[in-house]
């Protein structure tokens, strides 16, 4: 038996950590019934046969979940759709503008969509039992109608071979050194919901005069916030302002010359929503994944595996990542994002040129 | 022939005018390809959000730096990747076609496969290889230098990167046109200067050039077009670099919330810049003639280079690396290495991306298989559109000819983004919902390829003089038998041509399909683009590889089909 040597207490101190930092939403006069995985929505499921997942999460762990539902559940066939959450985003929108249902359940980076969604009515109101025991409350909507999936952070982080571990920056701000000019790349909030909540807790912690003077560092603008990760890992660039985090770990774990930095300023944060949608065209296979995505199975699969945070109270999180309690993160504030995304989106473009 | 003659004859006195019919139904269908998605595209720009009429759009578009400059880059940018495509492939093509420097043949192939390379594979390729750092150019060169770290030789992600990206895969519009010009120059012209004591360079500089001159002037146009209207390599190189495009911002423009109105108005000059050049060249052409091709000519004259011919073929394959070799091969590397920047070796070898490709993206089969229908549908249902409209328009077949033929021509004005902006706006909701569906991906690509289809069939019409059918026609053939005995027979090879043309053509397209496609109508190319974004680079060198596959798998295969018989090759123009 292998010793871990993170006690469940933590485990629960970290997820309170981050469900202290959510905005509390009000609570409904009538939660709804949590629902088993029953033999009945097993064979309904399968008499769908298939279902279609727009996430935001790295590919090839998108592809990896999806490979352990279909053989969790012989028969059951998943098509992932992946890109940037705001993509995500803007094609769900897109396609119901026109009439389109093709998307069974939805996975974003950034909560404000979970909010965007819920007022629009299309979302299905379905509380897997496993969230509602092991959930803390913040990590699902009231209503039962998005659950947060994934808990994710932005860092710093650099590729070890460029840089010194004593040379590398601490914090945002040592970020402004002229010496970072033309070594850094930065994911797009117009395409990311990670990046799309580290804009906005930066913007709002440090100022917007942050990016102004950031902008003229020749920082490399790429979109996603899983492609930094891989371009600093490359070596294209000595350090990436923001991306996934996890996928850092991921690299650094398969040997690769990364290390992550979290900033003294605090670490952005993203909590990662996912959804049934009402219109789904399978919707038994719909909530069969999606009560099998936060099961402890699947969710202990995005520790692992993923090397992300999970918020199920039964996962054991696996050394080498490290804990949510001892990294000093940002205040996540999807309703702010939510009311100003576009705004930000304009003020970012107009500082970083793209 | 009595068989025929009888047939005929008791069915020509209940012989009924289709040409009405005929004009209708493809003026129609026409319109709908065309007229109504720029109508819609008009309007769009002229209202604002509530359906008001405003000239804001405009004022926006023009006052305000975060349109200005776009349009400003994508101007430099076409204008002088024009200029590389023409300083190089116009003299590479004249090297082709009018001198003994040997391997011709297998340069012009090398040129269509540079046309055959999607522009945005290119362009991610070229990312392989010359990224400042992790470039594989810049690698190589720190290696045999000792170089500083941070030192590079090319940097991509920059405007002059763009433009050479884009001149790599513009330039064979302009050597196939220079180089088919000049394969038409009859030898009897400079048989003449030489005669009355004309040198080599002398009939060089004083006949061929200026014969080549509207081949020329066309293909720098075509370039300009084509380098304005892309949308994957500036997506690729220029938003890292920190600037737009007008092709990327318009694409930025259907972000949330979407602005089509802006995306509308934003289009507009680019439709307006390509109606105008294309004015232009007509008015500048239009007043000379040209006319080489008549009666009976000479073989074109070869000029002798002598030892210097060794020099300019290794000039050309020096040339060539850059489209070809240089990009296919940091594919294959990237194809077969575990981490993208890196040279193959012992250690980084992997099957995984092909793993991962083929059996673990699950998005890969719908895109293959949308793509290949796509390709097949367009390809085909283009090039009976074209063979039908150039039928009708270069025998004069029915009245109304030169308006369908005006039409068929048109979509040259229209930027694949702008046909997709149009499109978008006219079919993504009622009384016409074709959006995620494969149909207005099918309507893009057969609008988009029809221009080029037409021209290239009407000009092969005209190679078939019209005295064979007039033969066929006093045997007693009908119209209709003249076209399926006579006619088509003769222009078999070219009718394959286009076909493929359009294939490939379906193969490359990105900038419409990144507007039209929804997650069920994905195609290879958007597949491409969305694993770009996540900077899964040896899934895309997989993908990559797998689509050029399966476009020569097709193509060879087409060319193949027995009856149809002779080698084709894929040409355009």
């Amino acid at each position: 038996m292998v010793c871990v040597p993170f006690s469940r207490r933590d485990l629960l101190k970290g997820s309170a950590a981050v469900a202290a930092s959510l905005s509390a939403s009000p609570v409904s006069a009538q939660a709804p019934e949590p629902q088993a995985i029953t033999p009945a929505l097993i064979a309904a499921a399968k008499r769908e046969g298939k279902l279609v997942f727009y996430t935001a999460m790295d590919l090839q762990f998108a592809e990896r979940l999806g490979k352990a539902f279909e053989i969790k559940y012989p028969g059951m066939a998943v098509r992932v759709e992946r890109s940037g959450a705001e993509r995500v985003f803007q094609r769900i929108d897109q396609e119901y503008q026109s009439n389109i249902h093709a998307v069974d359940v939805v996975n974003t980076a950034d909560q404000a969509h979970g909010i965007i969604w819920k007022r629009n009515g299309w979302l299905d109101s379905y509380l897997p039992e496993e969230v509602v025991k092991y959930f803390d409350k913040a990590f699902y909507d009231p209503d039962g109608l998005h659950v947060t999936t994934r808990i994710l952070v932005s860092p710093i982080a650099y590729n070890t071979s460029l840089v010194k571990k004593d040379a590398a920056p601490k914090s945002f701000a040592d970020l402004l050194d002229p010496k970072w000019a033309g070594k850094m790349c930065k994911g797009h909030p117009a395409y990311s919901g990670t990046i799309m909540n580290a804009t906005q807790q930066i913007s709002r912690d440090l100022g917007w005069g942050y990016f102004e003077k950031l902008a003229k560092q020749r920082v490399m603008q790429l979109q996603s916030a899983t492609d930094t990760p891989k371009k600093i890992a490359l070596g294209e660039r000595a350090i990436m302002v923001d991306g996934a985090g996890y996928l850092v770990i991921q690299g650094k774990e398969k040997g690769e010359p990364v290390e992550i930095v979290y900033p003294t300023e605090g670490t952005p944060l993203a909590t990662s929503p996912s959804a049934i949608l009402k219109a789904a065209p399978n919707p038994n296979a719909a909530r069969l994944f999606f009560s099998w995505m936060h099961s402890r199975e699947a969710q202990q699969l995005l520790v692992d595996a993923a090397r992300q945070y999970s918020p199920h109270s039964q996962t054991v999180e696996k050394p080498g990542v490290r804990k949510l309690t001892e990294i000093k993160l940002m205040k996540e504030d999807p309703a702010t994002v939510e009311r100003t995304a576009d705004e930000i989106k304009t003020r970012y473009a107009k500082i970083f040129g793209v | 022939m009595t068989d025929v003659t009888r047939t005929e004859s008791s069915w020509r006195p209940a012989r009924f005018d289709v040409s009405r019919p005929v004009l209708v139904l493809f003026a129609a269908l026409l319109c709908m390809l065309i007229i109504m998605p720029m109508s819609w595209l008009v309007y769009y720009s002229f209202v604002d959000r509530a359906g008001s009429f405003t000239f804001g759009n405009f004022v926006t578009l023009f006052t305000d730096p975060d349109f200005l400059n776009p349009l400003i880059s994508t101007v430099i940018v076409a204008t002088s990747s024009s200029a590389f495509c023409c300083a190089f492939a116009a003299p590479i093509a004249w090297l082709v076609a009018r001198t003994d420097m040997p391997l011709s043949g297998m340069v012009r192939a090398l040129v269509t496969a540079s046309f055959v390379t999607p522009p945005f594979l290119g362009a991610i390729a070229w990312e392989l290889l010359a990224a400042p750092n992790s470039g594989l150019i810049n690698k190589a060169w720190r290696a045999a230098t000792g170089a500083e770290m941070d030192d590079y030789l090319f940097n991509i992600y920059t405007l002059p990167g763009l433009i050479f990206v884009i001149s790599c895969y513009t330039f064979p519009y302009v050597f196939v046109l220079v180089a088919n010009a000049l394969d038409r120059i009859p030898g009897d012209l400079e048989d003449a200067s030489s005669v009355l004591g004309g040198r080599t360079w002398f009939t060089a500089r004083r006949i061929t050039i200026p014969l080549t001159m509207p081949a020329l002037l066309a293909g720098a146009l075509i370039a300009f077009l084509q380098a304005m209207t892309l949308f994957g390599s500036p997506a690729i190189l220029a938003l890292p670099a920190g600037f737009h495009t007008m092709t990327t911002k318009i694409w930025s423009l259907f972000q949330f919330p979407p602005k089509p109105e802006l995306a509308a108005a934003a289009s507009l000059p680019l439709l307006v810049l390509t109606i105008v050049l294309l004015r232009a060249e007509h008015l500048i052409l239009g007043r000379r003639g040209y006319s080489v091709v008549g009666g009976k000519q000479g073989a074109p004259r070869l000029v002798r280079l002598g030892w210097l011919k060794w020099v300019a073929l290794a000039l050309v394959f020096l040339v060539l690396m850059l489209p070809v070799f240089l990009p296919y091969g940091a594919l294959f590397n990237a194809a077969f290495s575990r981490v993208a920047s890196q040279f193959i070796s012992f250690s980084n070898f992997t099957f995984q991306n092909i793993n991962f490709v083929l059996f673990e993206l699950s998005a890969t089969k719908l895109a293959v298989k949308n793509t290949v229908i796509l390709g097949f549908l367009s390809a085909t249902i283009g090039t009976i559109l074209a063979v039908v409209i150039s039928y009708v328009t270069s025998r004069e077949a029915i009245t109304g000819h030169r308006a369908l033929g005006f039409l068929a021509t048109a979509p040259v004005a229209i930027p694949g983004i702008v046909l997709g902006v149009g499109l978008f706006l006219s079919y993504a909701r009622p009384p016409f919902v074709l959006y995620g569906t494969l149909w207005i991906l099918l309507i893009a690509f057969v609008t988009i390829a029809l221009p080029s289809a037409y021209q290239q069939m009407q000009s092969a019409f005209r190679t078939v003089h019209v005295d064979l059918e007039d033969a066929c026609r006093i045997l007693g053939g009908s119209r209709l038998r003249t076209l399926v005995g006579v006619t088509a027979p003769l222009l078999r090879t070219s009718v394959l041509a286009t076909w493929c043309f359009i294939f490939v053509g379906v193969m490359r397209e990105l900038s419409a399909a990144i507007i039209l496609f929804t997650s069920d109508t994905k195609v290879i190319s958007v597949l491409i683009f969305d694993l770009k974004e996540s900077g899964d680079l040896g899934a895309i060198a997989v993908l990559g590889i797998c689509m050029l596959l399966i476009t020569f798998a097709v193509v060879i295969g087409v060319n193949r089909i027995p009856g149809f018989g002779g080698s084709v090759k894929v040409r355009n123009q």
